[in-house]
């Protein structure tokens, strides 16, 4: 009896952790295969990629599509430059603005607190909608190929800050008190306590909003029509998407049209514009799973 | 008596509502001034008058929306497309993270786990490019297995059909890792000495998950879920206009009320009726993130939202 019963256990063991690890291997194969499928299209030659395939390995090895895009590569590089001064700026800012509301807001002795929170919270819930958005940012704030369109709309999230002041509530009131004895101002307790004391939230909610930035074309798409101001993404959705934007390229590298590796050379773009998140994505991912995890908690 | 407590408030605690202020204005400007254009669903715009002087139109507008037969067909394909994204994906997410909390292997999960996050850290452009470069006719990915193997080839963008599954696999890819680290965190907050009394009692592994983890896990997927509803007359612009790419051909099946609001506004200048539908949305999306709230408040208390 006994003996029978565990091995019945045994037996459900091994049926769950079959079933579970082909699970994870199928979903994990899935997620990383366009990946290396579009890394060796990269490396690959045009009329082999034409004919052979995508395969994990370059039938025929050539780094033509990169020494296309490194030729002359001017547009590119403005488009990165964008795309570093948007993330960083509105990073910055981003991170200023917000990390200064949450600390009011989570300050028990401001009687407003509530209602304000609610005044931020409430833009989450309901929206005026596209249109009015859209026709009162270039009628009235001039966004129209202005950086300013790629920067202020991701610069406030509700979300966001209500993280960052669950953080600073964490602050023992005690830590306050104190400071404020000794003669210390709202602002001289927000930068020197609060802000040192939430870098873990800061941390997080700053890398959330970086790759908001670095991966916006939203904005790029409705607002930016000077090819010389587009950030990356949307430089990439031109190369992938409009034969202007590789004609351009072409006539820039003075090579006809009809000799570009067009295939190669869009996915060594996509490459190129994808690279850094992934070389940065191992030492970071910690802090989006903490992100993740707040969120689950906090709504 | 209440605004000179405000007026008071505003001169003793000054530096606070100065710090307030940056947030305030830039919420003002891209949140709460725009609110005030929807007046525009009941106008007839011109860009010289504005949006406040241009003449009425009543319900033109709405008429206009809803008679063009697009109303009906957007607003299906936006709620069955997020009520298939929010069941695939809840149940997948769940599984894996069940199992990945059952399995010992410290690198095997945390290398699984790094890759299926992985899709959510990359922009929709660059999904689009994947999807394109797996399923164009004459050299997709997905053909030329197909054509070396000697099966047939697939042409998906003349086949509208075929873009429901793969905007559910898309949705997956995409959201795989985001969910199995939140539900994962909820799993192994549950207290471990449940485990082990149903060990002493012989529990399967089965029995423990029926018993423990699903009924421990069961908060976090009721309010994730219902989070999920109140959001569910919202299509996923991005992921629709990229991996789409926008094709005429498969509008039917894949058109969304967000893209065919960009789409009109973009390439028809189609203000008034835009307008509308945006409205439209809002409002129901307004009332059934309300009901949401009041469900999560009926079940979990500590959870609402307001």
């Amino acid at each position: 009896m006994q003996t029978k019963r565990k091995k019945k256990r045994i037996s459900d063991k091994t049926v769950f952790f079959a079933l579970g690890y082909g699970l994870i291997l199928l979903l994990t194969v899935f997620c990383l295969l366009p990946f290396l499928l579009i890394l060796s299209g990269s490396f690959t030659e045009q009329s082999s990629l034409l004919t052979d395939g995508y395969r994990l390995i370059p039938k025929v090895f050539s780094l033509e599509a990169y020494r296309f895009l490194f030729r002359v590569p001017g547009d590119m590089l403005r488009a990165y430059g964008v795309t570093i001064f948007v993330t960083f700026t509105g990073t910055v800012s981003s991170l200023f603005i917000t990390s200064m509301a949450a600390f009011v807001l989570a300050n028990k002795s401001f009687r407003y607190r509530n209602v304000v929170s609610f005044f931020f919270y409430f833009t989450t819930v309901f929206g005026g909608g596209l249109v009015p958005w859209y026709i009162f940012n270039i009628k009235y704030l001039h966004f129209k190929n202005n950086y300013i369109s790629l920067l202020l709309p991701l610069m406030v999230n509700a979300t966001y800050l209500l993280i960052l002041k669950s953080y600073m509530k964490n602050i023992p009131d005690e830590v306050y008190e104190s400071a404020k004895l000794d003669g210390a101002g709202d602002w001289t307790i927000y930068w020197r306590i609060a802000l040192p004391l939430s870098k873990a939230g800061l941390a997080t909610v700053g890398l959330f909003t970086a790759l908001a930035y670095w991966n916006d074309w939203y904005d790029a798409m409705l607002f930016i029509d000077d090819a010389k101001m587009y950030p990356l993404q949307y430089y990439l959705n031109d190369i992938l998407n409009k034969s202007q934007g590789m004609a351009a390229a072409a006539a820039q590298a003075g090579i006809p049209a009809a000799q570009i590796p067009t295939e190669p050379v869009k996915l060594a773009m996509t490459v190129i514009a994808t690279g850094p998140i992934i070389l940065l994505y191992p030492f970071l991912q910690k802090y989006f799973v903490k992100g993740v995890t707040i969120g689950a908690v906090k709504g | 008596m209440k605004q000179r407590l405000l007026l008071k408030d505003l001169k003793k605690n000054r530096t606070k509502w100065f710090m307030i202020l940056p947030a305030a204005v830039v919420v003002i400007l891209m949140c709460y001034i725009p609110m005030s254009g929807i007046v525009l669903a009941f106008k007839e715009f011109n860009y010289h008058d504005g949006i406040f002087g241009s003449p009425w139109a009543g319900f033109k507008n709405f008429l206009f929306f809803f008679k063009s037969g697009k109303a009906w067909s957007v607003t299906r394909n936006t709620i069955l497309y997020n009520i298939a994204f929010l069941t695939v994906n809840t149940i997948l997410q769940v599984s894996v993270a069940i199992v990945l909390s059952e399995i010992n292997r410290k690198r095997f999960k945390k290398v699984t786990q790094s890759v299926m996050f992985l899709p959510y850290f990359i922009s929709w452009v660059v999904v689009g490019a994947f999807i394109y470069n797996l399923f164009n006719y004459e050299f997709g990915a997905i053909n030329t297995f197909l054509k070396q193997v000697g099966a047939g080839t697939v042409d998906v963008y003349s086949n509208p059909k075929a873009w429901i599954p793969i905007l559910i696999l898309v949705s997956l890819f995409k959201n795989i890792g985001y969910g199995t680290v939140m539900y994962l965190a909820s799993v192994i907050n549950i207290d471990p000495q449940l485990y082990e009394a149903a060990d002493v009692d012989g529990a399967t592994i089965w029995q423990k998950i029926r018993h423990i983890t699903l009924p421990g896990i069961r908060p976090t997927m009721i309010i994730l879920i219902l989070l999920s509803i109140g959001t569910i007359m919202k299509g996923d612009f991005q992921m629709f206009w990229q991996v789409t790419g926008n094709n005429p051909m498969t509008l039917g099946v894949t058109d969304v009320i967000d893209t065919y609001v960009t789409r009109s506004l973009m390439y028809m200048q189609e203000f008034g009726m835009t307008s509308a539908a945006g409205l439209y949305q809002s409002v129901f999306s307004f009332i059934l993130i309300l009901l949401a709230n009041y469900a999560v408040k009926k079940v979990e208390p500590d959870y609402t939202l307001f």
